[in-house]
């Protein structure tokens, strides 16, 4: 007994040990249940799957209805992996028309991360309907392989693609940067598709499964009480007139360019067609789009993919006229009396720029003439006006008073990828031709719309606009309704002013634009009953024909309609220019066409292909 | 003596039994939600294994009562046959015993199997318990020694003892290749210290152990230098005798022998022991879908309960089979996920209070025997305890070996059943015992 009274103490060294021991586990149970949460989230990884339930893409319509862009089914073929047993690897290679190399890349990728031999990947992307049956018929025969529907878009009338726009992939740079983008997500690339993206897209629903180790479903995780239900994009009211688009895109069949119409009141555009162009439904499907988008990217000659309307900048020749008659009015440097010389030419500068032959006018016949000698004058007297004892002053002055039309600025309108044009600035062309080495009377050719003057043919329209409004403009814009309650931002509900605002200086240069079409440079284009007010121009092209414009607005009281229409290579403006916009115009108003003989040679006119041209006067 | 003496729970340890049953009811449940799936929901259904459990519950019960009726003499008297004839048991099954999932440690009779080897352990305390309580034994003589012989001699009864539990160890880990159920029997060195063991032992095995894991966590030149260092410094604090210069010499050479021996042995491991040790050290990359599966599954399972779990049931690390052995081995995993940090803190201190109680029964004993076999209970189940847990918590080694009561399985639960009640029995009767 002596012996175990000795060693009894023992028994708290054993039990201290134990108790130790259980400390210390449930110390480092506290950490790894409370502290660390690198557990949790691996357990969510290990049995949690987020399956995304895509939302509906909104509908786009046009002003009066009719469906522009709507949706269809498409069906994806995914694979899981480690499910897939005693696959009959030929017969599917047979099916989806691919080898087994192919084959065996795919199953290789879906297995690598940020695929996982567990989780689902795409197989096939957008199967065509016959691959789609003889898919669906045999599929039990795949174990591992699902076939899953998603929407794609479709395009009831082929027009407008620019417009419009397209939806793709997303890109790896996008997806990384924006949480609600995930790879192989689709979004809008262009046109309205991306610059209401937001909108149309709608909302991803998340639906929260449960799956065991073999990544078999057991069941939603909480009842569902964590998903989200998808939800439907919002669909969008366009201001573009179907009917007027695809007549604008009959009559600029066979030719390069664009024709722009903005309803002046509102500044909804009412169409935007650049030719030459392509059936959106081209840019639709997976393999499809691939395929034909780079067919339409090869095509260098015809560069279909190119929004002229929003992208391209000419100079805008003689249209610019306009602009220099609204602001040497307003500075109090040009009367409607004012006459000046012209001898085929600006006499100071030893007849450059040169002009055509025709009697000495006033204001108002200066427009009808557009004669170069006349704004010649106009904008060295802005320029060199006395207000400005430095004449770089009155240029930055003539500068500003430009660019509150709009050339040379972003408009701001609801199309991406907004070219602004180009108003050289003082900084310019003192790097040009050093501090001292230049005048108003160097740069005299801006007067009339060239040198290093550029402008959109967006921009042309929006200048018509604010001619037609007599001083303001609202930001030209393509969508006036976003869903149901048909929302419309305010920035294009606010009248931005331009530099003039004076009416009757309008009327004076209104008065020139009337006689233009009436007995002017376009009187071929006269509308019997309608007062159509426009200007030609002749955009110079250094590397072929001249480009020809024609603006115009109609009808004279309450404007309807401003619009711009640009042909290239096509020489003087009265030629196509005009009868186009005169047959648009003609159609919006009227609904209905009094020149089929002038619609049907507009038509038939193959520039690109120098077919059915109509001889060109000059004068 | 009175009346009650006959009763079968006359003197019974109520507390222990208490928390038996409470164990024993938590691991059924865990049991349940491990294997439960929604095809199978009848507790009864005996071809899953909560509705088998069940059954050896009863068995357990039966055990139990039978166990508290024999006479407490019995064990006494026949644990130097208990200790023969399952050691015999032992050797046998690797020949006569039927190959289940490529173990040979198991008599099967249909659905059910037994292993003997799990019946060894409180055959061994049995005999152990007998050999110590011997009047004339001792476990490590005090006396002072001057001759080899009297060394010999004296440490002859310590040797013996080794040998009662090395015995079964060897034969398991041999002839069986059970890891698991042979280390066990090294839980007895705590109830030979308990009798006696210098302390010095335990000291060398920690220290050991320590050595080992810093060799094969370090580099070897490093650690002897270190150790060199160390033994230096020692001299600050030690008189510079010749005598201690010698000790401390030997001992830096046995512990570099130690740091270069570990290297050598690892080396020879076989592979999946390497890895199991690379494992638990963290040592070189470890592949978490292959070796460091288990281990990491298990750990994120119990990471991902919190503080209250997700719930009875809910667990879907454990219910969608990302666990293996989660009703065995891994059982404690369920009860991470489902019962949080709170449910598992309660396990915890449920299986030490089982054992602090053994401890203290233990101590009330006024039999030798009864004592030093209370003590051999409650290292085995502190032993589970600490590798069962330790290991689904990244602190041990994978061995596989249940958690006491808890694990799904017929012959541990049987096996610890009847070690725990053969101990209750021995408490129940201390009465009557006139020492
Ligand atoms: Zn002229």
């Amino acid at each position: 007994m002596s012996k175990n009274a000795q060693l009894a103490d023992r028994k708290f060294i054993i039990g201290g040990f134990f108790i130790l021991v259980a400390l210390i586990y449930i110390f480092r149970l506290f950490y790894i249940q409370l502290v660390d949460d690198q557990y949790l989230k691996d357990a969510r990884n290990n049995a949690f799957r987020h399956r995304t339930e895509y939302p509906v893409r909104g509908y786009i319509f046009d002003r009066k209805g009719k469906l522009l862009v709507m949706n269809a089914q498409s069906y994806d073929l995914w694979v899981t992996p480690n499910q897939v047993k005693d696959c009959d690897t030929i017969a599917m290679c047979e099916i989806l028309e691919i080898d087994k190399k192919e084959f065996l890349k795919r199953m290789k990728k879906a297995r690598q991360a940020p695929n996982s031999p567990r989780k689902e990947s795409i197989f096939e992307k957008q199967l065509s309907p016959a691959v789609y049956a003889a898919l669906q018929e045999k599929l039990y025969r795949f174990k591992g392989f699902d076939v899953q529907s998603r929407t794609v878009r479709k395009y009831p009338r082929p027009i407008a693609a620019h417009l419009l726009g397209y939806v793709g992939e997303v890109s790896k740079e996008k997806a990384a940067k924006d949480p609600y983008y995930r790879e192989g997500d689709y979004i809008g690339v262009s046109g309205i598709e991306k610059s209401y993206e937001e909108a149309l897209r709608g909302v991803k629903g998340v639906q929260i499964v449960m799956v065991d180790v073999n990544n078999k479903t057991k069941g939603r995780y909480m009842n569902g009480m964590y998903d989200t239900l998808a939800v439907p994009g919002k669909a969008l009211f366009s201001s573009i007139d179907a009917e007027m688009q695809e007549y604008g895109e009959k009559l600029m069949h066979g030719k390069k360019g664009s024709i722009v119409a903005i309803e002046p009141s509102t500044g909804e555009i009412l169409c935007l067609v650049s030719n030459p162009s392509y059936d959106p439904n081209l840019l639709v499907g997976g393999k499809l789009r691939a395929k034909n988008y780079a067919m339409l990217q090869m095509d260098t000659l015809n560069v279909p993919l190119f929004n002229r309307a929003t992208q391209a900048m000419y100079p805008p020749g003689s249209i610019f006229k306009l602009i220099d008659a609204l602001i040497g009015q307003k500075d109090g440097v040009l009367k409607t009396s004012t006459v000046y010389p012209c001898h085929s030419g600006y006499p100071p500068m030893g007849g450059k720029p040169k002009c055509h032959a025709h009697p000495a006018c006033d204001l108002t016949h200066s427009i009808q003439q557009s004669c170069n000698s006349y704004y010649s004058y106009v904008f060295r007297s802005i320029v060199d006006q006395p207000a400005f004892p430095k004449f770089k002053d009155g240029y930055q002055h003539w500068r500003d008073a430009v660019m509150s039309f709009g050339p040379g600025t972003k408009l701001g309108y609801d199309i991406p990828y907004e070219k602004p044009g180009n108003v050289p600035s003082v900084k310019y062309y003192d790097k040009v031709f050093g501090t001292n080495g230049w005048r108003s009377n160097t740069i005299v050719s801006l007067g009339i719309g060239q040198a290093e003057l550029t402008i959109v043919p967006i921009q042309m329209a929006n200048v018509v606009s604010i001619i037609a409004n007599h001083g303001y403009y609202y930001v030209p814009h393509v969508i006036k309704g976003v869903g149901t309650e048909k929302k419309l931002d305010t920035m294009y509900t606010r009248k931005h002013y331009a530099y003039v605002t004076d009416h009757q200086i309008y009327e004076n240069v209104i008065d020139g634009m009337q006689l233009v079409v009436e007995s002017g440079t376009a009187r071929t284009s006269k509308i019997p009953d309608i007062v159509m007010c426009g200007k030609t121009g002749t955009a110079q092209n250094p590397h072929g024909k001249d480009h020809a414009v024609f603006v115009a607005f109609a009808p004279r009281e309450n404007p309807k309609i401003a619009i711009a229409c640009v042909v290239e290579n096509s020489g003087f403006g009265g030629t196509y220019a005009a009868p186009i916009v005169s047959l648009m115009v003609e159609k919006y108003l009227k609904g209905k066409i009094t020149r089929p003989d002038i619609e049907k040679r507009m038509m038939e006119v193959d520039i690109i292909n120098n077919k059915n041209l109509i001889p060109t006067k000059h004068h | 003596m009175r009346r009650d003496e006959h009763k079968l729970f006359y003197g019974v340890d109520r507390i222990t039994i208490l928390i038996y049953a409470l164990l024993v009811i938590m691991g059924w449940l865990n049991i349940y939600a491990a294997v439960y799936n929604e095809a199978h929901q009848s507790i009864f259904d005996t071809s899953q294994k909560y509705g088998k459990q069940l059954i050896w519950i009863g068995g357990a019960i039966a055990l139990a009562t039978f166990i508290l009726i024999i006479d407490a003499n019995f064990y006494t008297v026949f644990a130097y046959f208990f200790y023969g004839f399952l050691l015999l048991a032992c050797i046998a099954v690797p020949f006569l015993g039927r190959e289940v999932k490529g173990s040979r440690s198991w008599f099967r009779f249909g659905d059910f199997g037994i292993q003997p080897a799990e019946f060894m352990k409180f055959a061994t305390n049995l005999a152990l318990a007998k050999f110590l309580s011997n009047e004339n034994i001792e476990v490590e003589n005090s006396s002072r020694r001057t001759r080899l012989s009297d060394l010999i001699k004296n440490y002859k009864n310590t040797i013996f003892a080794v040998a009662i539990l090395g015995l079964p160890l060897v034969i398991i880990k041999l002839l069986q290749d059970e890891t698991g159920l042979a280390i066990v029997f090294m839980a007895f060195i705590i109830t030979l210290y308990r009798e006696g063991l210098s302390i010095n032992f335990l000291l060398f095995g920690l220290l050991s152990a320590l050595l080992f894991v810093l060799s094969l966590v370090m580099d070897s030149k490093t650690l002897i230098i270190s150790l060199s260092v160390i033994s230096l410094l020692s001299f600050v604090f030690v008189r510079r005798t010749r005598k201690n210069v010698i000790i401390v010499s030997i001992i830096l050479a046995a512990a570099s022998g130690v740091v270069l021996g570990t290297n050598y042995v690892y080396e020879h491991l076989e592979p999946h022991q390497k890895t199991r040790i690379d494992v638990l050290l963290g040592r070189g990359t470890v592949d978490l879908k292959k070796e460091g599966y288990n281990v990491n599954q298990a750990k994120i399972a119990i990471g991902s309960g919190g503080f209250f779990g997700k719930g009875y049931l809910q667990g879907t690390q454990t219910k969608y089979d990302f666990v293996p052995e989660q009703d065995t081995d891994f059982i404690f995993c369920t009860v991470g996920e489902e019962w949080g940090f709170l449910g598992s803190s309660i396990v915890i201190l449920l299986e030490l209070t089982l054992i602090l109680r053994v401890i203290f029964m233990a101590e009330r004993q006024r039999s030798d025997f009864s004592r030093i076999y209370g003590y051999g209970v409650a290292s085995v189940l502190f032993f589970h305890l600490a590798v069962n847990v330790g290991m689904t918590i990244g602190l041990m080694p994978v061995i596989g070996i249940p958690l006491p009561f808890f694990s799904y399985g017929g012959s541990s639960l049987w096996s610890f059943t009847i070690l725990l009640f053969i101990f209750i029995k021995l408490d129940a009767n201390r009465l009557l015992i006139l020492k």
